[in-house]
């Protein structure tokens, strides 16, 4: 380390250069994959369906909302591979174009929720006093409402619409964040390198951005993945309900509105598949999840 | 002890209090005039007077403050107003879709104790072995998989079996019968809606069984047990699964206020006319004086079940309750 300076000392685990960093991310990654098979296998599924949300337009086989009114509801075969739904609209190719949906929102609404309940939490418990216990009593009354009741309450106010669905999911997520990261970084609070950071004299921001943020990290990134699968259920709920992304944006929860009750019994294929497609994805997420939690949580090392 | 209780109580007020404000203030930023909104749903023309005899009706033609303490009074004697939908009274709205509501949670969370607690004990027993694999995984599948999916499937699985079987596709009765009335009617009714919410609730405790029983079983008080050669069984049951139930409690508590979440999809699913079925209706009809108390009832409910098991808790352990 060439330029050490005090703050770097405070930051745990800095490699001493770009390349070492590189290598230490693969070996993260291999090492991760050996120990956590279940956690590997969930990061796989989540790779798949984020491939295919990226790259829709290209390896979709149809456009997902041109109707083909010669063959509707027609079960899967060569030419429709998971078959068509009551508007004779691929269903592959909806499902493939929804990955991107689900994903636009479970990610979004996990990171901005994240990130602002990180920021809340550290500064709420580095501050402490009545900063921190008013704080409190508002993630307390936030948290009072859960998810799908806050979320719903808030679309009938900002109205429906892929915007407003990741606002609605969004708002919720902020206290569940702050409330768990701010019991870690209480602890955090009293290490001594967090008094020496003051005594150098250095600002507010800096003490938590560069001091305590990244010690939180570990259960700040298990709530982050807990939080895509919940975002990405919670937007497939919406949707279900009419009250989420709206017609003619293909998205799992919507496509099984309308047709797939009306057709269960005639064409299943249109309920099953969309439903399939959001189990699969919070499964890949809460697989890693778990593995994550297992990795990153000493106190459940071993277990 | 009365110390914490006198505590955990005064603590619920500021909550609801919170609460009330926040819905308050939420149905206020609705855009624009509700009774505009309402008035012109129609198409149909009105006038400035047809607006304010609208704004009267409502209470909204007073001071913000004195709406809001009226809302917070009539929230205290379950008075929530008229609802601006149907032009009944919003309690007697709510009243009347209560007790199916109630019913599916109750016996969904039956359903879910029954499940979670032996197979997550046994998950835990037999940490690492194929067993502890297979209910890790169906646990993990009842978090991912969406209640109301899971509805779909299953109406359609038990229309299929049923052809099959008998010829004539049978489906789950959507008319509410009291269990009193025709109790194998009521089941029938309850008891698909029931297992699909349940399922999620299943999972959520079942994890927490195991990881809490993993936690006692490494106790000291557990190898001491072992040591004097008490049997297995006693141990498991008198000594690691009492003590590993306290976090269970709590998540069993928690999850059950979220039932409500649940339900909202899972009616919808089912066509059953419970509160989660009026919460959609609710906020598709641009009703807010149903939305609000709905979204209030809501929050008493976790906050009240929150209360309860906290006061569970402190009884069940003493160190919460001294400390």
């Amino acid at each position: 380390m060439s330029t050490t300076s005090h703050s770097d000392i405070a930051v745990p685990a800095i490699a001493d250069d770009e390349e070492q960093i590189r290598r230490s991310i693969w070996q993260t990654t291999l090492h991760f994959c050996r120990r956590e098979p279940l956690g590997a296998f969930g990061m796989l599924i989540v790779l798949i369906i984020a491939f295919a949300g990226f790259t829709a337009e290209l390896i979709a086989p149809y456009s997902p909302t041109s109707n083909d009114f010669a063959s509707m509801t027609e079960a899967p075969s060569w030419t429709h591979l998971l078959g068509t739904d009551q508007f004779g609209r691929d269903l592959l190719s909806r499902i493939i174009f929804g990955a991107r949906t689900a994903l636009i929102v479970g990610l979004s609404s996990a990171i901005v929720g994240g990130v602002a309940g990180l920021v809340l939490g550290v500064a709420s418990a580095y501050f402490g006093g009545k900063l921190d216990l008013v704080f409190q009593r508002i993630f307390d009354v936030v948290m009072a409402f859960p998810l799908i009741i806050m979320a719903l309450a808030m679309v009938s106010i900002f109205g429906t619409g892929m915007h407003n669905v990741i606002i609605a999911i969004t708002i919720p997520l902020i206290p569940r964040c702050a409330r768990v990261v701010r019991s870690s970084a209480l602890a955090i609070r009293e290490i001594p390198y967090v008094d020496a950071a003051r005594a150098c004299g250095y600002s507010h921001a800096r003490i938590i951005l560069r001091h305590m943020v990244p010690n939180v990290m570990a259960p700040f990134l298990i709530m982050l993945t807990a939080f895509v699968g919940q975002a990405i259920l919670a937007e497939a709920s919406l949707s279900y309900l009419g009250l989420g992304v709206q017609e003619p944006t293909p998205a799992w929860g919507l496509m099984l509105q309308g047709g797939a009750e009306e057709y269960a019994s005639t064409a299943p294929w249109i309920a099953i598949f969309p439903g399939l497609a959001i189990a699969l994805t919070v499964f890949g997420v809460s697989l890693f999840g778990d593995a994550l939690r297992d990795v990153l949580d000493p106190k459940l090392r071993e277990r | 002890m009365y110390q914490y209780i006198a505590k955990r109580v005064l603590l619920v007020i500021p909550t609801l209090f919170g609460a009330a404000a926040l819905v308050f203030i939420l149905m206020r930023l609705i855009p624009g005039d509700i009774c505009v909104v309402r008035l012109g749903a129609g198409g149909g023309r009105f006038d400035e007077h047809a607006i304010n005899l609208c704004h009267a009706e409502n209470g909204m033609d007073r001071p913000l403050i004195v709406q809001f303490l009226s809302f917070v009074w009539g929230f205290c004697h379950f008075d929530f107003g008229i609802s601006m939908w149907s032009g009944k009274p919003v309690s007697l709205e709510i009243l009347t879709r209560v007790p199916i509501s109630l019913e599916i949670a109750l016996l969904a969370t039956v359903i879910a104790i029954l499940i979670a607690i032996p197979l997550g004990t046994i998950s835990a027993l037999k940490q690492n072995t194929w067993i502890d694999v297979l209910v890790r995984t169906v646990a993990i599948g009842g978090i991912a998989t969406p209640s109301f999916w899971l509805g779909i499937i299953s109406i359609l699985l038990v229309l299929d079996v049923t052809n099959a079987i008998t010829g004539t596709p049978w489906m789950p009765p959507i008319e509410y019968v009291p269990i009193w009335q025709d109790p194998v009617r009521n089941l029938e009714m309850a008891f698909l809606p029931a297992v699909t919410v349940g399922y999620r609730y299943a999972a959520v405790s079942m994890r927490m069984t195991r990881s809490a029983m993993l936690e006692v079983l490494r106790e000291d008080y557990i190898r001491t047990a072992r040591a004097k050669g008490l049997v297995e069984k006693l141990i498991i049951n008198r000594h690691a699964l009492k003590n590993a139930l306290l976090p269970v409690v709590t998540v069993i508590g928690i999850e059950f206020a979220f039932l409500i979440g649940g339900l909202v999809v899972t009616e919808q699913v089912f066509n059953l006319n419970g509160i989660g079925r009026l919460f959609v209706q609710a906020v598709q009809n641009q009703d807010y004086t149903l939305t609000q108390a709905l979204v209030m009832l809501t929050v008493a409910i976790f906050v009240l079940t929150n209360l309860v098991v906290d006061l569970f808790y402190a009884w069940l352990d003493p160190r919460i309750r001294f400390a």
